[in-house]
């Protein structure tokens, strides 16, 4: 699926934007919160402090320490630039839903009587008019009327959805715009709590809060950035006892020590941390699900099992007319005009399904209403449970196979037993058949089927590679749940399942350890929202659900469950991959910088200088240089996110450890080696 | 290297293989509490042990009971054999008159803490050193509860990862009995009459005077020899009873028991494997954790048996050809002494048949990384089960991100409180390790103070305590050794003493106070800093619930995952410690085939 809203990542003003973020992201404050960039930050300070020494002291270092303190202080704006760039098009987006609050006025109506209030004075329980052209001030649910109203501002969709009293539609959102007809709202949330200024804070991160996966990770980072210090700090007794012992050489100077000990501390996915996981926000919400916490997509990632809703997210919403079965003595094309005709009435899409069908499988010309004079149509009704014609004496019925079994009989008509066996078969296979009668005459069958999407079953299996169970949720029967869970490929389904049956499922589920999740929309599915691992609310659902949710489809469109969790996944990845790739650089920069420092001491670790560096501080610096470009290199990955294909972990874990993994022990070795020389080309060292 | 030393090699391992599943099968079942072959008669010995003790056999511990248990049954065990120590003039079954003054208190100390943490460095000539009353009563009951103790805290993790929602992960005093009674007892008894049976000594006499075929007098040391051998060995310890160790004739007669004794080093470490697959209800996870220990075993013994086998050029271009055979025994040769160098360091057991000293520097680069690399490539007795599966969590967590879930090892999610635990252990190793190695080399604290530094003389007449000696440290001046080997001699040693094996570079002279008492709170660091951050990931899984293995979930009973933990192993192994082998070993090397040697 192709994300809406998509402003490009570099677009220009984010870019400078985030430039301009980068440098105040400086403030020791902000950077103290990253433990493996406070280190650098911290570097860089004693190195500049070096260098200014150095410079007024005109030890003939300067050139050297201060390229050093350079790049340290480019390293850590390079983080600060990569989380600033992440939280660009958020900061763009939220700029954009604070135009949608701008103040405006309400229409609150007490005791019927309407005046005019600021929408910030709005609070819960109050009642408020709308009308067409009115903004809707605050969020809330419709209490009397139906209205067209524009959610642009929100979900980015032009099409105005209908919201109206009652049932699953009735929630409105502040910020929104009412395009046609009025209806009269009570405000739910007061001001400063609403769904906009939540889906600002959110967009914006505000407050956003490590995930346990991150933390757990910065906690990995952090042990690591520990055991480098030791590693550098016990290297100065190491390099005197070493100097004494070859009796030449120099202890390596601070400068040296603070450049090693940053290019050893994992500084590639310290530094990048936060914007994997910012961008991952992001990119949620780049397919229009706004997620309340990245610990929800974080979630996604390890769902275990999917449950679904048969209807509208496997199978279309309607069923379709598939095929006209005859009875013995009936030709097909007397069935398929008598189908015809009896839909004519019919508005419904399934009605609408056996015109089509008359038409492109039977060869029947397209008709009205009133190509038939004469004719009384007769309505559907809960009672009859028929619809139909009457005209020239033919009555022409459609309806439920028992009921037109009895019309037939009831007219003095007998119905063949081919008919009975007929609703059995389709029954079983998932289908609704629907008797068709002139009369006395029992003419047929329709079969209404239940389409299912197309490329459902491919989803499915691709789900079911990356080891996620699918279940189909439906209030069909058991049979006809069964014959469509086959079609669609899900592995398990539900049948006749009501709101406790769906809630006991999830329980049941996680009672064995797996993560579940699902989407909903009605009010009833509040509790299993709340109580699913993964609860992906509809726009369009009630408030009860997009409260228990963690997290809201702007597009309603229960497929996007899929996606939420590729993002999941893709966000995992990218962390892992880049920790993996950071660790692995370590193995080039040793063999960059450590012949490098003890080369006056020890001549033959020049042998360990195999790349063929040009001279100690040349390597030096090339490593420093190679540890903070590889950053920027690395900030389109981080925010895109390594790519997710749907294949078994083993092969994944392969196919990353591959490009990551070994990839990142070979990848510093030649960047490094042309640093060097350019840095030789250029007088630098 | 020739194709007999590589058949030999080829051999140990075979033989190895064919025990693992075997014994592993039956030490699951002991540990499971099921019957077993020797539930007849060990049974009614359990129980009464059980009911002496007042211990309830299905008293389930949480894990902070759990550590307690061992932390109070170390520190006792500690305190006890540091008095029997100090005391031994005052006991019996001492003929050769040893008293206080061959056991000060710092050595006493770091006996004591070498003992109770299964490393057994020792720092002084057993023989010239101890009674024996104080080898059978103060130090050889160490060798079997050390070695049980680790087995049970081994024990104990893999119930933390097998149990699901669980609060307990056993009971420390049942996993000690019946690791000692069901265990170790059994085969020992076996092993030391087979010893017996090949000429190792058991017996209490005063050592025998002989007059050699040159006229020499000679002593040659006695005692009950062959029970400790035996002990020595399949618990890890390394602790000889005399001070060449398995070099000795005594300790070691013939090639029959140098074969046996390099397996039944391997031979718990390596059955622990099935048992951990068999309690996790997957064997082959156990599988995976075995062919990541072989992998790197098999690297090591490659790369050191090479480097001896090839020899010194130096040596060479005197007109001596072949490989190093400075500091081995001609009996086993090279092949068997880089085997076994190898074996005995991989597996945190420290018992020595050449000197590691005179290893080549690739050669003796094995030995110290084995160490280095945290005592997991085989390891010790239960230490090396619980060693690898620390960084199987380390491993889990960095690359199991890279599939797109929370990583998981066999259906634990591994979060925040794992990786905190795991990392702490990492942390404890490494700085201990170069904290006090970089402490060795450069403890070169001036005085002026003659008579404090003849105080801590204990051999005035060495380097130690010359007029230009400095004070505690004079480690620079204490190394016999200078230069790069100078320096690995004490990294070797700390790293010795905190992974917990025993063996020694020597070289420097360790009995001395600032080498006793830093390497003894090594060994204390590396011992009960690691295992109690590990009975805390042991107690967090416990109490999780199992998620259920798909195709979406890291598979860590697979070929790639066994390569995944070898590279986290040496990686993380290798980042930390790269530099100071730079310094040490690595430019020995280079600096022997440049023509220097030390």
């Amino acid at each position: 699926m192709k994300p809406k809203n998509s402003v490009s990542m570099f677009d220009g003003p984010i870019v400078r934007r985030a430039l301009g973020d980068a440098v105040k992201k400086l403030d020791p404050r902000a950077v103290a919160k990253n433990p493996v960039m406070f280190v650098v930050y911290i570097g860089s300070a004693v190195t500049t402090y070096l260098f200014a020494k150095d410079l007024i002291g005109q030890t003939g270092n300067a050139l050297f320490t201060g390229q050093i303190s350079l790049w340290l202080w480019f390293t850590v704006l390079f983080a600060n630039f990569a989380e600033a760039i992440a939280e660009g098009r958020g900061k763009a987006q939220a700029d954009t839903l604070r135009k949608a609050k701008t103040q405006s006025n309400a229409r609150r109506l007490v005791n019927g009587k309407e005046s005019i209030v600021a929408a910030s004075e709005l609070r819960k329980g109050d009642i408020v008019v709308c009308e067409a052209g009115d903004g809707i001030p605050g969020d809330g649910e419709v209490i009397a009327g139906v209205a067209a109203v524009d959610e642009s501002a929100i979900t980015g969709e032009s099409a105005p959805v209908i919201r109206e009293s009652g049932g699953d539609r009735s929630a409105v959102t502040g910020g929104t715009k009412v395009l046609s007809d009025r209806i009269v709202i009570r405000i739910t949330q007061n001001p400063g709590e609403s769904f906009l200024d939540r889906m600002i804070a959110l967009v914006e991160g505000a407050q956003r809060q490590k995930t346990p996966n991150e933390i757990a990770l910065s906690i990995l980072l952090s042990g690591l950035t520990i055991v480098f210090l030791l590693a550098v700090v016990t290297l100065l007794p190491f390099a005197n006892y070493s100097i004494r012992a070859a009796g030449q050489g120099a202890v390596p100077t601070i400068p040296v020590l603070v450049a090693l000990l940053v290019c050893l501390i994992p500084t590639t996915i310290g530094g990048l941390l936060s914007a994997i996981g910012i961008a991952g926000m992001d990119r949620v919400m780049q397919h229009n699900v706004l997620a309340m916490s990245g610990k929800a997509v974080e979630a996604a990632g390890d769902v275990n099992t999917l449950l679904l809703d048969k209807t509208g997210t496997i199978t279309y919403g309607n069923r379709q007319a598939a095929e006209f079965v005859a009875m013995p003595g009936v030709s097909e094309r007397e069935i398929a005009e008598a189908s015809q005709l009896s839909s004519l009435a019919d508005e419904t899409p399934e009605g609408r399904s056996i015109l089509v069908l008359a038409k492109e499988k039977y060869g029947l010309v397209e008709r009205g209403q009133d190509s038939i004079a004469g004719a009384e149509w007769i309505e559907f009704t809960a009672q009859t449970r028929m619809s139909g014609v009457d005209f020239d004496g033919r009555c022409v019925r459609k309806g439920a196979g028992d009921s037109v079994k009895k019309w037939v009989e009831s007219h003095g008509g007998s119905v063949p037993p081919e008919f009975d066996a007929q609703v059995t078969r389709i029954s079983q296979i998932g289908g609704t058949p629907l008797g068709v009668a002139n009369g006395n005459r029992m003419l047929g069958v329709i079969y209404l089927k239940d389409v299912v999407k197309t490329g459902m079953k491919e989803r499915f299996d691709a789900l079911r590679a990356m080891g996620i169970r699918t279940v189909m949720i439906t209030g069909d029967n058991p049979l006809t749940a069964k014959s469509i869970a086959a079609e669609a490929g899900v592995d398990d389904f539900l049948a006749q399942a009501t709101p406790e049956d769906k809630m006991q499922l999830i329980k049941k589920e996680q009672a064995d350890g797996k993560l579940v999740a699902m989407t909903g929309d009605g009010t009833n599915d509040a509790p299993a929202l709340a109580q699913a691992d993964v609860g992906v609310a509809m726009n369009t659902g009630t408030q009860a659900a997009k409260e228990a949710g963690n997290m809201v489809d702007l597009d309603s469109n229960p497929t996007k469950l899929i996606e939420v969790v590729e993002i999941g996944k893709g966000l995992l990845m990218t962390r892992g991959a880049l920790t993996t790739f950071s660790i692995a650089n370590d193995v080039a920069k040793y063999f960059a910088i450590i012949p490098a420092m003890f080369i006056a001491t020890f001549p033959q670790l020049q042998k360990l200088n195999f790349i063929g560096l040009s001279n100690a501080q040349s390597a030096i610096l090339s490593a420093v240089i190679f540890n903070a470009l590889i950053i920027v290199a690395l900030i389109p990955l981080a925010l895109k996110g390594v790519p997710y294909k749907p294949m078994s972990a083993a092969k994944t874990l392969q196919r990353n450890l591959l490009i990551y993994g070994v990839g990142g022990l070979i990848v510093p070795f030649p960047c490094i080696w042309i640093i060097d020389k350019m840095l030789v080309l250029l007088h630098l060292a | 290297m020739t194709s007999n030393g590589i058949f030999q090699i080829a051999l140990f391992c075979v033989v190895l293989l064919l025990t693992v599943r075997p014994l592993g099968l039956y030490m699951a079942r002991v540990f499971e509490g099921e019957k077993t072959l020797f539930s007849p008669v060990l049974g009614p010995l359990e129980n009464g042990l059980y009911k002496l003790f007042g211990v309830s056999k299905d008293d389930d511990q949480t894990w902070v009971q759990y550590a307690m248990s061992l932390l109070a049954f170390s520190v006792m065990g500690m305190l006890l054999t540091y008095v029997l120590l100090r005391l031994q003039g005052s006991l019996p079954l001492n003929p050769q008159g040893f008293g206080a003054k061959q056991m000060p208190a710092d050595l006493a100390f770091n006996t004591a803490a070498s003992f109770t943490t299964n490393t057994n460095w020792q720092s002084y000539a057993p023989d010239y050193t101890l009674s024996y009353f104080s080898n059978m009563v103060a130090l050889a009951p160490h060798n079997w509860t050390s070695a049980a103790a680790g087995l049970a805290v081994a024990i104990a993790l893999v119930r933390g990862i097998a149990r699901r929602s669980a609060s307990g992960i056993g009971n420390f005093w049942v996993d000690m009995t019946r690791s000692i009674i069901y265990v170790l007892a059994p085969i020992c008894l076996v092993y030391a009459l087979v010893l017996v049976a090949q000429g190792v000594p058991q017996n209490f006499n005063a050592y025998t005077q002989i007059t050699t075929l040159e006229g020499t007098k000679q002593t040659v040391g006695q005692g009950p020899v062959a029970s400790q051998e035996a002990i020595k060995m399949l618990g890890t310890n390394g602790g000889g009873f005399f001070n060449a160790n398995s070099a000795h004739p005594y300790e070691n007669p013939t090639p029959l028991t140098n074969f046996i004794q390099m397996l039944s080093i391997f031979l718990i470490p390596a059955a622990l494997t099935y048992t951990f697959g068999k309690m996790v209800g997957n064997t082959k996870q156990g599988w995976a954790l075995l062919g990541a220990m072989s992998v790197l075993f098999l690297i090591g013994t490659a790369v050191c048996y090479n480097a001896e086998a090839v020899g010194n050029p130096q040596v060479h271009a005197l007109g001596v050809p072949g490989g190093n055979m400075e500091g081995k025994e001609t009996r086993f040769g090279i092949t068997n002494s880089a085997l076994f160098a190898v074996v005995t360091t991989a597996a945190s057991c420290g018992a020595v048949n050449s000197m590691h000293d005179s290893f080549t520097p690739l050669g003796g680069l094995v030995p110290l990384l084995n160490i280095l690399s945290g005592e997991c490539i085989f390891g010790g007795v239960g230490a090396g089960l619980y060693g690898i599966l620390m960084f199987a969590i380390l491993a889990v967590f960095i690359a199991g991100l890279m599939v797109g879930r929370t990583p998981e090892y066999i259906g634990k999610k591994i979060e925040g409180y794992e990786v905190k635990m795991a990392m702490l252990a990492v942390l404890v190793l490494s700085g201990s390790i170069l904290g006090f190695s970089a402490l060795g080399a450069n403890g070169n604290f001036p005085t002026d103070d003659k008579t404090a530094l003849a105080a801590v003389n204990q051999f005035p007449g060495t380097a130690y305590g010359s007029s230009s000696d400095t004070f505690y440290g004079a480690t620079y001046n204490n190394v016999n050794n200078s230069g790069p080997h100078g320096l690995g001699e004490i990294l070797y040693a700390f790293t010795s003493a905190t992974g917990n094996n025993g063996s020694a570079f020597a070289g420097i002279t360790a009995n001395t106070p600032f080498y006793n008492i830093t390497l003894g709170i090594a060994m204390l660091v590396g011992r009960f800093l690691m295992i109690i951050p590990l009975l805390a990931i042991a107690g967090s899984l416990a109490k999780k619930k199992f998620t259920p293995t798909t195709s979406g979930t890291f598979p860590t009973d697979s070929a790639t995952f066994a390569g995944v933990l070898c590279g986290t192993i040496v990686i993380v192994g290798a980042l930390t410690y790269f530099p100071v082998l730079a310094l040490g070993p690595i430019v020995e090397h280079l600096l022997m085939n440049a023509g220097k040697t030390f």
